[in-house]
């Protein structure tokens, strides 16, 4: 366990570019997201949750695949560069980190998503303990401790001083980059820390929800064909506003850029809310917003925990119940099936 | 509030009326959820006014509209504007509602709350209809805090256009005065600035979009059946961009198509969840269109043409816009 003063952040984060490409919350005009580091940013990491989750690390919001160009008869394919460069993500909360295990178990299974791996292999996740956990906040709902974040490195920031514990051989890497700002400390502040976290955790109002009757024994066709979506529904935007700050969402289009000489093929996020997602040629198999936001549901508590050893695929970060433009989430769709018996 | 509820009761029991639509209670007191009532139960159970009501249901007309039977609808002084401009494009159908223009004190926007550095919030008290709108007190996981009603009001309060309701069969409640500041200010802040300041100052505001359409979704004014941006034929441009300030094309295209029709409700900007300012848009047309064609204020009445579609020899020859620079 090692630590610094936050005065020596700036210095920290100078010596961490230094040798890879670094991603920190940043503030602009009031929204903070990850974004790339430099000195005249203005760094936020008291803000507990970035707007969009930091997935955009691993999963851009849009990045081109490859680009074709036509010169006479010839056709040439040029694939994009996978990542090469190390880059380090400082900041991430464990539900954000556990994210990352949700889109593993979608990109590096067979067949292996290069482009989502190639980051993978790059990215240097320094974690952050939550020392303030929010209103919104269900993490532990799915096993996950806000108190000891997953991840390369473990963040504290405790009063005035940064605690650093390196857990993984990456995160040591990273450490001997460092190491001439950081002394060494006992984890007994940390310690402390951690106890007062998990006693935040156990009075945050959604801390008791229950998931019974959903995930691996869910019967799925109970919950697909129940009357509770129609009520539910109803006030929907359809808006892609909760699939685009989710941490796990993970579908995508693919489609072509016209350059007039050829073609740019890019993926980009997608959102099942949005009334062409999954357009085929014979159109829509969802052709109604109810069904658009029971696919949102199942998919995230029922479809993807089925085929993924009972893992959900919310992580209770709560960004969807804060950011919902009507007031929606799915804290309230689990608990209308749990009023409405549907367990 | 149980004067509201007991009127829909008893227009729901004379038959007036088939459903409710209002707002239902939230799971952390703060976050109501636009809703349709069709039973006296739920209304009792679940039906929520206050100062955190600050969704427009105007545009949940357009669907209900379809429905069989009449639709009671509560709707805000500024809400009937939105409403009045639905009846004038054909898209909500008068017979079919019933509008109990519900009186207003300001609508609180949480994300001001918690900008002021407060977190961990459990309740908020003091926002009810009842209260003296002057002091929140906010329950949080780490302590109260007290907080002014003002300041947490929505951007759209502070220059609110009056507690009269534009269309309503009838009235309830008493709304307070909230406006505090200048409808143009922001405008001509940023009309003051030199062509880099303003570029600069729209690309970093607009960079902050992630495309998620929830502007374009709750604008009364985005009514299309389906949107050019929705369109399968248009679609290089319309889930990625080259970069992050491309989505300017779509901001502006959109505040084009709503203007002079856009009635400053300013869902757009309550609803953003990076936070951008979009009302700056729809409000510099606004003040565009009064200086040029006299003031016009959309959604006033249901049957005036709008300055934009409504040729006259007066008009002012396009080539204004080059002339002011």
């Amino acid at each position: 366990m090692y630590k610094i003063n936050k005065e020596n952040l700036s210095a920290l984060f100078s010596l961490i570019a230094e040798a890879n490409e670094l991603y920190v919350p940043v503030s602009i005009n009031g929204a903070v997201n990850f974004a790339a580091w430099d000195e005249d940013v203005q760094v936020d990491l008291d803000t507990l949750k970035t707007v969009k989750s930091p997935k955009d690390a691993f999963f851009p919001q849009s990045e081109t695949l490859y680009s074709c160009k036509r010169n006479g008869k010839k056709l040439s394919i040029t694939p994009e560069e996978l990542s090469s460069k190390d880059f380090v993500v400082f900041g991430m909360k464990a539900c954000d980190v556990k994210g990352l295990a949700v889109l593993d178990k979608v990109f590096l299974v067979d067949p292996v998503d290069s482009y989502y791996k190639a980051r993978r292999e790059h990215g240097i996740i320094v974690s952050l303990a939550c020392s303030q956990p929010e209103e919104a906040c269900f993490c532990n709902v799915f096993g996950i401790d806000a108190s000891s974040p997953e991840g390369d490195v473990q963040v504290y920031m405790i009063g005035d001083e940064l605690f650093w514990n390196a857990v993984t051989q990456k995160g040591e890497k990273l450490t001997e980059q460092v190491k001439s700002l950081l002394a060494d400390t006992d984890e007994a502040k940390v310690e402390e820390e951690k106890a007062s976290i998990k006693a935040i955790v156990e009075r945050l109002p959604y801390s008791n929800l229950s998931l019974d009757g959903w995930g691996e024994d869910a019967v799925l066709l109970d919950k697909f064909n129940s009357p509770i979506w129609e009520e539910l529904y109803k006030p929907c935007l359809a808006c892609g506003t909760c699939t685009f700050v989710c941490p796990t969402c993970q579908c995508y289009d693919i489609k072509d850029y016209n350059t007039g000489n050829g073609v740019q093929r890019y993926r980009c996020w997608d959102s099942c809310m949005y009334s062409d997602f999954t357009m085929m040629a014979h159109g829509n198999n969802r052709t109604s917003q109810m069904q658009r936001y029971r696919q949102r549901f199942m998919h995230k508590l029922v479809y993807y925990p089925q085929n993924n050893d009972g893992m959900y695929s919310c992580v209770g970060c709560g960004r969807c119940v804060d950011k919902c433009p009507t007031g929606l989430n799915i804290v309230k769709v689990i608990k209308a099936f749990e009023k409405g018996g549907n367990k | 509030m149980q004067r509201l509820i007991d009127r829909a009761k008893e227009l729901l029991a004379d038959g007036t009326v088939v459903r409710v639509l209002g707002w239902k209670k939230g799971d952390l007191g703060f976050n109501p959820e636009p809703a349709y009532f069709e039973t006296a139960e739920a209304l009792d159970s679940d039906f929520i006014y206050d100062g955190f009501c600050g969704a427009n249901l105007s545009k949940y007309m357009i669907e209900a509209s379809k429905k069989d039977g009449k639709t009671l609808v509560f709707l805000k002084p500024c809400d009937t504007y939105s409403f009045n401009q639905l009846i004038k494009e054909h898209r909500v159908d008068r017979e079919k509602a019933y509008i109990i223009g519900v009186g207003c004190k300001g609508k609180l926007d949480i994300e001001k709350i918690k900008a002021m550095g407060v977190k961990g919030i459990l309740s908020v008290e003091g926002a009810s209809m009842d209260s003296e709108c002057e002091t929140l007190t906010v329950k949080t996981l780490y302590g109260d805090k007290e907080v002014s009603y003002n300041e947490a009001m929505l951007e759209r309060c502070h220059v609110c256009k009056g507690k009269e309701h534009q269309i309503a069969d009838e009235v309830m409640l008493e709304s307070r005065d909230t406006k505090d500041a200048e409808r143009f200010a922001e405008v001509e802040k940023i009309e003051a600035m030199s062509p880099l300041e303003k570029f600069e100052f729209f690309k970093k505001e607009l960079s902050k979009c992630i495309r998620c359409n929830a502007c374009r979704n709750v604008c009364p004014a985005c009514s299309c059946r389906k949107c050019v941006f929705d369109s399968t034929k248009f679609d290089e441009a319309t889930k990625a961009n080259v970069d992050s300030f491309e989505e300017k094309m779509f901001h502006i295209i959109r505040a084009f198509h709503v203007a002079g029709r856009c009635t400053d409700c300013g869902e757009c900007s309550r609803v953003c969840p990076q936070g951008i300012p979009l009302h700056l848009f729809n409000r510099k047309f606004i003040k565009d269109i009064d200086t040029f064609y006299g003031e016009f204020q959309a959604g006033e009445d249901t049957e005036t043409k709008g300055p934009l579609t409504n040729f006259t020899f007066d008009d002012v020859e396009p080539s204004i816009v080059t002339e002011r620079g």
